[in-house]
């Protein structure tokens, strides 16, 4: 793990995450928004793929920068009405909630840094998607099927909510 | 894998599917009957718990867990399903909203809080704590043409969102320290390896995230506003169900989780507790709005109910449980007689409850029990459980001196808590009527208020099967 390339890429891809991450917070445009979370998404991926997980980072791919980001797009192209032009509403606490933000950050990097984590084993470099789906079907099994009854919730929730009368 | 454990909680979801076909077929003017097809299929899941009663047998890698500390809740939580879906019935027959779905969203609701119960893994928690959140936000925002009734959803799933961020940082923090995700491993973990600061962090945002859950202070500001926009049934359920399901699991995390770590969370808690109760029963006394001031007064208890956790021993964790089934059933008595009020006169301001007694005698004699009840004043259920309560951690208070000031302050919060209770009291029973029109109540209201106040008066009068129950579920985390 302590090839360079590979610290190398990780350094790219945090700072493209975070950076992405900081412009969905900040940008006014909402389209922009989006796109930069889709951005962010992607390097959550490429984080997958470095610590050899790419069955995870291929769902990654599908699921967020894919499903999520088109459903979020027709969302904001759906409601969007005259007037409002796609914009991030206004907020007058950016002072407040940045001291905040930056004290909570300080705290956790002081004691972050300094302590020792337990630390497994290498991740294995041959495939792991069995070895994932193995632990969804069996060890994971109840939170697997709560989420199932959770999908129900919410798509009861969503006919409910947004059918016209 | 022993599925027969999750009998209740998968025939509470079968209930709920079965009342959505059902609810296809039966003709718009019969739809009330779903509430009552509900109510009876709750017979299902009370049987499956009571059958399970004294197991203690963990399945599911571990995860799952169905001791009598889960029994005790999950019957809790029956019971305030029952008497919500009760409470229900005209309430939601006269809103414009689909009510199959509403009955199958609260038997679901149910199912998530049972889980809760049960779980004992940090991964199933959170799905099962998001499961329930995720039904009761829609819960809250059901009624779709109220603007108030959207707000109070949408201010629930943004701050439900935040709590349920904090949630996950605080556990990736704990897994990251103990490598393990289920409670007891992690207890042994702390308990080899020493307590470190990251662990100390995980488990203040763990605590920051069931502390939105059961409306904490600081973490409180959603409940009054969601409170008061939700239909009341649901407030109701929020208010007790909800905040019992949340303590469920704060118990089980921190009482076996965090255990090793217990010098760290017990200050914690006791400021926790102390801040709570005192800034929701002195803000409860300036509320005009009926559901706001209960929303407050259900802060207040929260506060109560955490002192127990700040002393940590058999004795205050039997304290809390009783504590819990006392509030639950004398918060839903009184909710359901403001339901009774408010879909009769459509209103929930205090002034116009002026003089109900000579328009209502009944529904304003149960309000005023149910009233004093939380108050805390005999014969009432509220104050054997303030009593039981407030001794053990007196108790407690031999080892940890400390608690002797948080006991003093629960005195004089319950002190203050009589002014805001008799406020609505008095003007129910002495100030003048503007009009002397009598309110009629509907059989399905009369049916719970009256079982809720029963509930009040037998707890309060013959409290030892409750509170042996309650030694029985304490043992579990504290033998």
């Amino acid at each position: 793990m302590n090839d360079p390339v590979v610290i190398l890429a990780f350094a790219v891809l945090a700072i493209v995450m975070l950076v992405s991450a900081a412009a969905v917070v900040l940008l006014r445009n909402i389209v922009h928004c989006a796109l930069f979370l889709a951005l962010s998404f992607l390097s959550v991926a490429g984080i997958y793929i470095l610590l050899n997980a790419e069955f995870l980072a291929a769902v990654q791919i599908l699921i967020y920068a894919g499903a999520v980001m088109i459903l979020l797009l027709f969302a904001i192209m759906l409601t969007q009405r005259a007037g409002a032009i796609a914009e991030n509403p206004p907020n007058n606490q950016v002072g407040m909630a940045a001291v905040v933000a930056v004290a909570l950050f300080g705290l956790l990097a002081l004691v972050l840094s300094g302590t020792s984590w337990l630390t497994g084993a290498p991740a294995a470099t041959q495939p792991n998607t069995e070895a994932l789906g193995r632990a969804l079907f069996e060890y994971y099994v109840l939170p697997f099927e709560i989420a199932s009854v959770l999908l129900l919730v919410a798509m009861i929730g969503a006919i409910v909510i947004a059918r016209e009368d | 894998m022993n599925l027969y454990l999750l009998l209740p909680e998968i025939s509470l979801i079968v209930l709920a599917v079965v009342l959505i076909g059902v609810d296809l077929l039966l003709p718009r003017e019969h739809k009330p009957a779903l509430g009552y097809i509900a109510l009876i299929g709750l017979i299902f899941p009370a049987y499956f718990t009571m059958l399970l009663s004294g197991r203690n047998e963990v399945s599911f890698s571990g995860a799952l867990v169905v001791d009598q500390l889960a029994i005790f809740f999950k019957l809790l939580f029956l019971i305030a399903a029952a008497l919500v879906i009760l409470s229900s019935i005209e309430y939601v027959r006269r809103l414009p909203i689909p009510q199959g779905e509403y009955y199958a969203l609260v038997l679901l609701a149910t199912s998530g809080m049972m889980l809760m119960a049960s779980t004992r893994d940090l991964i199933s928690i959170y799905i099962s704590l998001e499961f329930t959140s995720i039904t009761l936000y829609i819960l809250a925002a059901f009624i779709r043409n109220d603007l108030k009734s959207s707000e109070a959803g949408l201010k629930y799933l943004l701050l439900g969102a935040l709590s349920s961020a904090a949630l996950l940082y605080g556990m990736a923090l704990t897994y990251g320290v103990t490598g393990s995700t289920v409670l007891n491993d992690i207890a042994s973990a702390l308990g080899e390896r020493g307590i470190n600061a990251a662990a100390v962090l995980g488990l203040v945002f763990i605590a920051v995230g069931f502390g939105f859950k059961i409306a904490t202070v600081p973490f409180h500001m959603w409940a009054p506003d969601v409170y008061e926009g939700a239909p009341t049934p649901i407030t109701a359920f929020l208010s007790v169900a909800s905040k019992a399901a949340g303590f469920a699991l704060v118990l089980r995390v921190f009482a076996t989780a965090f255990m090793p770590a217990e010098n760290t969370w017990l200050p914690m808690f006791f400021v926790l507790s102390a801040i709570t109760m005192t800034l929701g029963n002195v803000v409860a006394i300036r509320q005009e709005n009926i559901k706001r001031l209960l929303a407050y007064s259900s802060i207040a208890h929260a506060g109560y109910v955490l002192m127990g956790l700040a002393a940590a021993t058999a004795g205050a964790t039997s304290g809390m449980l009783v504590y819990l089934l006392a509030y639950t059933l004398t918060n839903l008595g009184a909710f359901i007689a403001i339901i009774g009020f408010s879909t009769r006169v459509g209103s929930d301001n205090i002034d116009d409850y002026n003089g109900l007694s000579r328009r209502a005698p009944m529904l304003s004699l149960a309000l005023a029990i149910c009233l004093l009840s939380l108050a805390g004043i005999p014969p009432m259920a509220g104050f054997i459980a303030k009593i039981y309560l407030f001794a053990a951690v007196f108790d407690a208070a031999a080892t940890n001196p400390a608690l002797y000031y948080l006991v003093i302050i629960a005195l004089l919060n319950s002190a203050i808590s009589v002014y805001y209770y008799v406020r609505v009291v008095k003007a129910m029973y002495f100030a003048p009527a503007e009009t002397e029109e009598s309110l009629g109540m509907t059989f399905g209201l009369r049916v719970a208020l009256s079982a809720a106040v029963a509930g009040v008066l037998v707890v309060g009068i013959y409290p030892t099967p409750v509170m042996q129950a309650a030694q029985v579920a304490a043992q579990v985390l504290f033998p």
